[in-house]
């Protein structure tokens, strides 16, 4: 296969799904955005020669550090700490030649298990077997600070110049040695520099915890409720973490003298608001970064706030660019794509909500009143409780989202999901409830 | 303000940089709308302008721009649903149409024997002993979306200004930003006009205007001119005009599409020898076909209420020798003004629209089925997804002079009767055809512009060389198919 481009990014389209119609007077415009990539390195595991994963003898450029939770929790029972090193050796596995990367055991603190010189070996079968004769060393004994895990990953990735950089954090239990503003403090320092999935075990940590650093590192949480389950789901993980082929990408949205933005959110694969993470990009335009893109598309819910105009005006409302910074200190626009506003009379045009914007309305929706749900079933407020979850099934089962729909059965007896009426279980296992809470912001794309 | 600013400078046209007149609402170079640039229009500097200042140009005919930007909202119309009838979005109609008194029946019955819905069997063209080479009319140089032949005016002033300094194109909304690629400002955003937004063509013995008006973003009205020479070497002009249906996937495509393929078909068939009846039955089914095709290039995207395939109306006439024959499909219009206004106007074809339709079958009164919101929902259009296809064809005989006037509903929307389309048509409007039809379009604006606005304007008998009028033989065709007018 020849490769002649000169640079090896995927091929990103954008495309708007909007109704530009908008009645007298009218001034929010809201589109969803498309992005996809594709030409990228995931391939269902098959190496692929790619940027990201040089040719033998070429320097790497992708670096990944695997944080093992060996607190002293992880001794019970006594399988976790098994299945821990167990999954950890099927991550190292799944890292293909030429890749840079780094085993930390953490605890109160962060200790290097492989290579343990203060850097990253580069994968080969020799480098792959001797680290996973290195997890054999790790035992369980101590506390847990976070914090210190994703300090020494950072220290370790940049040790090596590597263009995608990508940390894999498992945890079981609560970050109890380290203050909350200190692992604020890491994290407003870490993100941008490398990102970061992050899978809780059994049932004793935070979620809203980890979500909040998964979120932080723009990467992926979930629960592996039974270690037994642990061993998979690191190579799935590792797998889309090597499909990775370009990094730091940004949705640069450029607005018109006037108009604002009022919100930019993630809403496929999951929800995830992006609004405060703005960086400004020059006069009337800021960057939402979105981390690293292998072969992948997402949708982003973009809304803006435009002066009102006349019927029959036509406006720009926001070009919008995916961008990729450039050593120079330039951007190379990936591509692009525009939002509009046309103003009219004719109310059967205006009123018309878009079906993706629709959609994934409802979606932001549902993560939100199944967390305020879960929120409430724990203070005891059992009738918001109920409220709340009961529209979380009646959103699930009219947008299709099938997934969550069986996590809600788990916690609520439904008794009509097209109205949403449903009885709070009485007894709800911690596992039940804790998957559909990491998992509420999971969306599905609109039903064709 | 008093106050101009310090260097006072031409006004260019924000499209192609020609100096603007002060007062233009058009360029008058490209066409382009210029009715809203920055307020401060400083006259031109001593020498600069060929113009000449003080002299408005031809555009300034159609008045004051804006008028009635401000009029009230149109109560929107509802989906209409009965007989197939197509909801059409430029509900101004309604309101235009009640506030023009209603719909005296004698405007009707100005026209003789009523508008026409059957076809009528045309007289062999009579040759006019001049049997010469006609000019042929760069018809086919009107491809829309490509910049259309410079409108050349029968107006002495006329002369080509020196080319203007290449000017940075600035917004004509804010008069600050620079234009983007997309045709968007760099500072504001706002959209900046477009091509198809005011168009013009002349040709010999026709002339045409197209405008966005002022309640659209878009126009999705077209129009196509020609002229050709039939076998005998008699001339035979011709207008098509389409008007898109909003309501419909790509109605600017399909109007465009329609009338130039309507446009050809007409012309092909008259310079083949056929009837101009005949000519004017196949135009319509082209023009048909090339919006059915448009159905089934790309489908809409996913997620816009596009689910209607692209549709137009489409009306035209084509003047052959003594006689001058119209076709429809849909609520476009033709109208017959002569030039002696003692003489009855006429309304030549009968609207394919819901009202028309209960008048038709006697089940409301014009005024009731008017008032009617479902009135303006029309019947048949050009489109993959029309009821049925009908053309309507009619020729026509008149026995003096006059003009043709042919348009979509964002003009007749204001001049609904065929005694308000003449009060609205200028005097001299067979002499000076495009100046008519920019008057015409101006009457529209001033209206309240509440729709695209298209108007083509035929004299007759056709003002190019050696039409001779009278004829030289009474034309009655076998059955007496022609309508005196
Ligand atoms: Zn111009
Ligand atoms: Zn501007």
């Amino acid at each position: 296969m020849a490769r002649i481009s000169k640079s090896n990014v995927p091929q990103f389209s954008v495309d708007i799904y909007q109704n530009e119609f908008l009645p007298e007077g009218g001034r929010e415009v809201n589109a969803i955005v498309t992005v996809t990539s594709t030409g990228g390195g995931t391939s269902g595991g098959q190496p692929l020669p790619g940027p990201a994963f040089a040719a033998e003898g070429a320097p790497p450029s992708a670096g990944v550090v695997i944080m093992v939770d060996c607190s002293g929790s992880m001794e019970y029972p006594p399988t976790k700490m098994r299945n821990a090193r167990d999954a950890t050796a099927v991550a190292i596995d799944t890292i293909r030649d030429g890749v840079a990367f780094a085993v930390v055991a953490g605890t109160h603190q962060a200790r290097e298990v492989y290579p343990a010189n203060g850097g990253l070996a580069v994968a080969d079968p020799t480098t792959r077997a001797q680290a996973k004769q290195a997890l054999r060393k790790l035992t369980a004994g101590g506390g847990t600070a976070i914090g210190t895990w994703l300090r020494l990953a950072d220290r370790l990735l940049a040790s090596a110049d590597v263009a995608i950089r990508h940390g894999i954090l498992l945890t079981d239990g609560r970050n109890e040695h380290e203050k909350p503003e200190d692992l604020k403090a890491t994290l407003d320092a870490c993100t941008g520099r490398f990102t970061c999935d992050a899978r809780g075990v059994g049932t004793d940590w935070e979620v809203k915890e980890l979500t909040a650093i998964a979120s932080a590192m723009l990467g992926s949480v979930d629960i592996v409720a039974d270690p037994a389950g642990l061993a998979a789901d690191f190579q799935a993980m590792m797998e889309n973490a090597m499909g990775k082929e370009v990094a730091d990408v940004s949705l640069r949205l450029w607005t018109p003298q006037g108009s604002e933005i009022a919100f930019v959110k993630q809403v496929a694969p999951t929800v995830e608001d992006l609004s405060g993470r703005r960086v400004e990009a020059g006069p009337r335009a800021g960057d939402y970064p979105t981390g690293s893109w292998g072969d992948e598309s997402r949708d982003y819910h973009v809304s803006v706030r435009v002066p009102s105009a006349g019927v029959g005006q036509e406006m720009l409302a926001a070009r919008l660019s995916l961008v990729l910074p450039q050593p120079d200190g330039t951007v190379e626009v990936l591509s692009q794509g525009l939002v509009r506003a046309v103003w009219t009379d004719d109310m059967a045009a205006s009123t018309r909500i878009n079906p993706q914007v629709a959609h994934y309305t409802g979606q932001a929706e549902l993560a939100q009143v199944i967390q305020q749900g879960l929120e409430a079933r724990k203070s005891g407020d059992m009738d918001g409780a109920t409220a709340k979850l009961g529209r979380a099934v009646q959103l699930a089962s009219a947008s299709g989202n099938e997934d969550t729909a069986k996590l809600l059965a788990k916690v609520v007896d439904v008794v009509d999901a097209a109205s949403g009426t449903v009885r709070l279980k009485a007894r709800v296992a911690d596992a039940d409830e804790m998957t559909l809470e990491t998992r509420s912001t999971k969306t599905v794309r609109v039903k064709k | 303000m008093p106050e101009s600013p310090p260097s006072a400078t031409t006004t260019l046209c924000p499209s192609c940089a020609e100096p603007l007149d002060p007062g233009d609402r058009f360029c008058e170079h490209c066409g382009a709308d210029v009715q809203a640039p920055p307020p401060a229009a400083a006259p031109p500097s001593g020498g600069g302008s060929p113009s000449g200042a003080g002299d408005a140009g031809p555009a300034a005919a159609t008045g004051p721009a804006g008028a009635g930007a401000t009029g009230p909202a149109a109560a929107p119309p509802s989906g209409a649903d009965g007989d197939g009838a197509r909801p059409r979005t430029d509900a101004a109609g309604a309101d235009a149409g009640a506030a023009a008194g209603g719909y005296p029946a004698g405007g009707e019955a100005a026209a003789g024997d009523g508008p026409a819905t059957d076809s009528f069997l045309l007289a062999p063209p009579q040759g006019q002993g001049q049997g010469q080479a006609q000019p042929q009319g760069d018809g086919d140089t009107l491809a829309l979306g490509v910049p259309l032949p410079a409108t050349k005016l029968s107006d002495p002033r006329e002369e080509e200004p020196e080319t203007a300094p290449e000017a940075e194109t600035v917004c004509v909304a804010c008069g600050l930003g620079g234009v983007d690629a997309d045709g968007y400002c760099e500072h504001c955003g706002h959209a900046q006009p477009r091509q198809r937004d005011h168009q013009e063509q002349e040709l010999e013995g026709v002339a045409a205007v197209s405008d966005r008006g002022l309640r659209h973003h878009r126009n999705e009205d077209a129009f196509a001119l020609s002229t050709a020479s039939l076998p005998d070497g008699s001339p035979a002009v011709a207008a098509v005009v389409c008007d898109g249906v909003s309501t419909a996937y790509r109605p600017d495509d399909a109007s465009a599409a329609a009338s130039a393929a309507g446009g050809e078909s007409l012309l092909a068939a008259l310079e083949r020898g056929a009837p101009a009846d005949e000519a004017m039955r196949g135009a319509l089914l082209a023009a048909f076909e090339a919006v059915s095709a448009l159905a089934e290039e790309e489908p809409a995207p996913d997620g816009a209420a596009h689910h209607n395939a692209p549709a137009c109306t489409c009306v035209s006439a084509v003047v052959t020798g003594p006689v001058f024959t119209v076709g429809w499909i849909g609520d476009s219009r033709a109208y017959w003004i002569p030039d002696d206004r003692t003489q009855p106007s006429a309304r030549l074809t009968e609207d394919d629209s819901w009202a028309a339709r209960m008048v038709a079958a006697g089940l409301m009164t014009e005024a009731e089925a008017y008032a009617d919101e479902r009135a303006h929902a029309i019947t048949g259009w050009l489109g993959a997804d029309a009821v049925e296809v009908d053309p309507h064809v009619a020729a026509f005989q008149p026995e003096s002079p006059g003009v043709i006037v042919v348009c979509t509903d964002g003009l007749w929307n204001y001049a609904e009767s065929a005694a308000e389309m003449a009060a609205a048509v200028p005097r001299d409007a067979r002499t000076r055809p495009l100046h008519s039809a920019r008057t015409l379009v101006g009457v529209a604006l001033d209206g309240g512009g509440h729709d695209n606005v298209t108007v083509a304007v035929l004299p007759f008998p056709a003002a190019v060389s050696r039409a001779g009028f009278p004829p030289d033989q009474a034309t009655d065709g076998p059955g007496g198919a022609v309508n005196g007018l």
